[in-house]
């Protein structure tokens, strides 16, 4: 490698920072900025900024969703581009033919780290939030009737969740992520069945409130049911009429492991928190003006569990980040080639007594993006107890 | 409470039991299938060949006959060769050739198509090395959860409790697959304190140089929700009235903490504890993969990459074993510690 040059350290720092980062920093300060200006006015979210906690969970996660957002632009080089030349190259090393540097260094495939790893932020952050937005209504679908009719209904559903929850993750994994599977057909059926959850939930929230008015209420299960032909065609089908995202058969057995191993966890807590709301008074009241059970249930009673819900979804994503890089850790699912921090972790890990600085950039990222979600829950946690 | 007990078993049974027909269902799918007999022919054979002997080695056999051989409560059959005479299902195993009662409840975990010998052999020698592990992770991980949360817990609010705080949520964040490569780097790498390795702790026996980084990766991400919870239930029975009016009678901080507090503290992560181990069971796997030590996780890792049906049913059996007793426990355990909830 005697021909290549290398940045200094203090130009490397200068070049990630100014050079490849500045759009993040751009909309990171005005998002904050603005943020901070008018935080009287934003509620909750407006209420983080009082916490230090809050803020630094704020920008260690804006941070990566504006890397997300402008990855093409931040990360020189393509993720997947093998340049032979820069195998293993130190950070720093500068690729001749476009004069850009590695700034990271380059992977045992010749590929620039760094961008990797801005890389793969586009797909935790894509997969998580929505896995773990699935979860939840499969959770607090299912939750629901479970804590609030109590006897058999409960002692049914509980233990089916038990069922899910007595296994190991990485099992659960081994045994549902595999190209067998994928082959079987087993994924298209179950995701067929998750995204069932949300459409109940939705139709039966609206039906519920506004079958009084029936001209709104068949504007809103319209809205629901386009919005029930985009996930069904896109996700179960693989043929997205918008080509907003794509997914593959492997992408989705992922999604569909990660749903299958979260919901019971929410499903318990949501469970819980209905046999606590359920012997208020207003909850008598609606029972008493003979309200129908799922109107009490998705109105009255789930509007009051947002608080610990909305913190459960917040250490949920990294919780679900850390099963995605169990994954990629295993290579169960992801595309061998994947600039996701789970393989990129794996595949630094192999060569970690030779070279470290392909396995520390990745290792790192996903450990600032976990800690981000589990500062932001804690200051959400602190500002809830507050009211 | 003998009751309660016997419940609590019965249930547990009954969970055994059903997923062990939905692991069983998924690891005899039929792609599973078709790969295992292709490897046990030859990599060429046409679909009548692989069709026919899955026939012959009994893999067609109707399902809840194949899973009541496999549990112990029907009988097995030898397989046949292609002229129907009986031959030995798998010679390393060296499996009856009489149809005879053998499965889980006989102790015949059957036989390991990877490592060529039964499972058994296998498995048990390896859960041992996994036992070990885990000792040492409890021993580190447990008494320093503790004392983070009990020391958090003490002054809520304070400067150390912010501090303490912290910690445990970054320890949280940091699963074992990335604190693994952090702690490689520095001490391994860098600072060369230990070996980056277990691999010779598997036959040379542990020591502190090879042992102490899988231990420390394993026991990071535990303890920082122990500590969590640590703190909650001390911040809970800080606030208490009967801890007041030792305050009050003049008792020191230290004195009451220590006698009267620390007790009724203790009893919520008792619970969290045990419910730890599930949780740790996936982070051997990652550690026993990531410093190649040969135990429970590096077998379940060889089995589902190998297609190793019977080595991987094991697997999944005891492993779910584990999460259902350390749950009873837990429920035993709580139900015994806390007199509030004995009644029922």
């Amino acid at each position: 490698m005697g021909h290549l040059h290398f940045l200094t350290w203090p130009e490397i720092i200068l070049h990630v920072i100014a050079f490849r980062l500045w759009p993040v920093w751009l909309s990171l300060a005005i998002v904050m900025g603005l943020s901070y200006r008018y935080k009287k006015r934003l509620g909750l979210y407006g209420q983080l900024y009082d916490t230090g906690i809050g803020v630094v969970g704020i920008f260690i996660l804006g941070f990566w969703f504006f890397c997300a957002v402008f990855s093409h632009y931040v990360s020189p080089f393509n993720p997947l581009g093998q340049i032979a030349v820069m195998r293993n190259a130190l950070p720093g090393a500068i690729e001749p033919q476009s004069g850009h540097a590695y700034l990271f260094g380059g992977d045992r495939l010749a590929r620039d780290v760094f961008s990797r790893m801005i890389d793969g932020s586009r797909i935790v952050l894509l997969i998580a939030p929505l896995a773990t937005l699935v979860a939840l209504t499969v959770g607090v679908t299912l939750g629901l009737p479970a804590g609030y009719f109590g006897r058999k209904t409960d002692s049914v559903l509980s233990f089916l969740a038990n069922l899910v929850l007595a296994f190991p993750v990485i099992l659960l994994f081994y045994l549902l992520v595999s190209p067998e599977i994928v082959q079987t057909g087993l994924p298209r059926i179950t995701a067929g069945v998750f995204f069932a959850f949300p459409v109940i939930l939705g139709a039966l929230a609206f039906w519920t409130r506004y079958s009084g008015r029936p001209v709104l209420l068949a504007i809103q299960l319209a809205i629901v049911l386009i919005i029930t032909y985009w996930l069904y065609s896109t996700f179960v089908f693989y043929t997205d009429p918008l080509h907003l995202i794509e997914v593959t058969p492997s992408t989705l057995n992922i999604f569909v492991a990660v749903v299958f191993a979260s919901s019971p966890g929410v499903f318990r807590i949501v469970r819980g928190l209905v046999m606590d709301i359920k012997t208020r008074d207003y909850v008598a009241a609606a029972q008493t003006r003979g309200e129908n059970p799922w109107y009490i249930m998705i109105w009255e009673v789930l509007p009051n569990a947002r608080g610990p819900l909305i913190v459960d979804a917040c250490l949920r994503i990294g919780y679900t980040t850390i099963l995605l890089g169990t994954l990629g850790f295993f290579g169960l699912g992801m595309p061998p080639e994947s600039p996701d921090w789970g393989t990129s972790i794996k595949d630094g890990s192999e060569l970690l007594r030779i070279y470290i600085h392909p396995a520390l950039p990745p290792a790192i990222a996903l450990m600032s993006f976990v800690l981000g979600l589990n500062l932001l829950a804690d200051a959400l946690r602190e500002q809830s107890l507050k009211d | 409470m003998i009751s309660f007990i016997l419940r609590r078993l019965g249930v547990m049974v009954l969970t055994m039991l059903c997923l062990t027909v939905v692991v069983f269902y998924l690891v005899n799918l039929e792609p599973n299938l078709k790969k295992l007999a292709l490897s046990e022919t030859n990599s060429r054979a046409t679909p009548e060949q692989v069709e026919s002997w899955l026939v012959r080695y009994g893999y067609r056999e109707p399902f809840f006959e194949r899973y009541g051989q496999w549990i112990g409560v029907w009988p097995k059959h030898s397989a046949h060769d292609e002229n129907g005479k009986p031959i030995q299902r798998y010679t390393y195993c060296n499996s009856s050739l009489k149809p005879q009662i053998s499965g889980i409840l006989e102790g015949d975990f059957g036989c390991s198509t990877k490592f060529r010998t039964t499972v058994a052999k296998k498995l048990f020698p390896a859960l041992g090395a996994t036992a070990i592990l885990m000792f040492w992770v409890m021993v580190c991980m447990v008494p320093s959860a503790l004392i983070i949360g009990i020391l958090a817990g003490m002054r809520e609010g304070s400067r150390t409790d912010r501090t303490l705080s912290v910690i445990s949520i970054a320890s949280t964040a940091t699963p074992e697959y990335v604190s693994g490569v952090i702690f490689t780097v520095i001490f391994a790498a860098w600072l060369g304190w230990f070996n980056g390795s277990a691999a010779s702790a598997t036959f040379q026996g542990i020591t502190f140089y090879n042992f102490t980084l899988p231990v420390i990766t394993l026991a990071i991400y535990g303890m920082g929700y122990i500590a969590r919870m640590t703190r909650a239930s001390m911040v809970e029975v800080m606030t208490a009235q009967y801890i007041r009016t030792a305050r009050l009678k003049g008792l020191s901080f230290s004195g009451v903490v220590i006698k009267h507090a620390l007790r009724n503290a203790l009893i919520a992560p008792f619970t969290v504890i045990m419910l730890q181990f599930p949780w740790l069971l996936t982070g051997v796997v990652v550690v026993e993969i990531m410093f190649r030590y040969q135990g429970f996780g590096y077998i379940l890792v060889s089995a589902a990459g190998n297609n190793d049906i019977d080595l991987l049913l094991g697997c999944s059996l005891v492993s779910v074993f584990i999460v259902l007793i350390t749950q009873l426990i837990s429920d035993i355990g709580y139900a015994f510690l806390n007199p509030r909830i004995r009644v029922q």
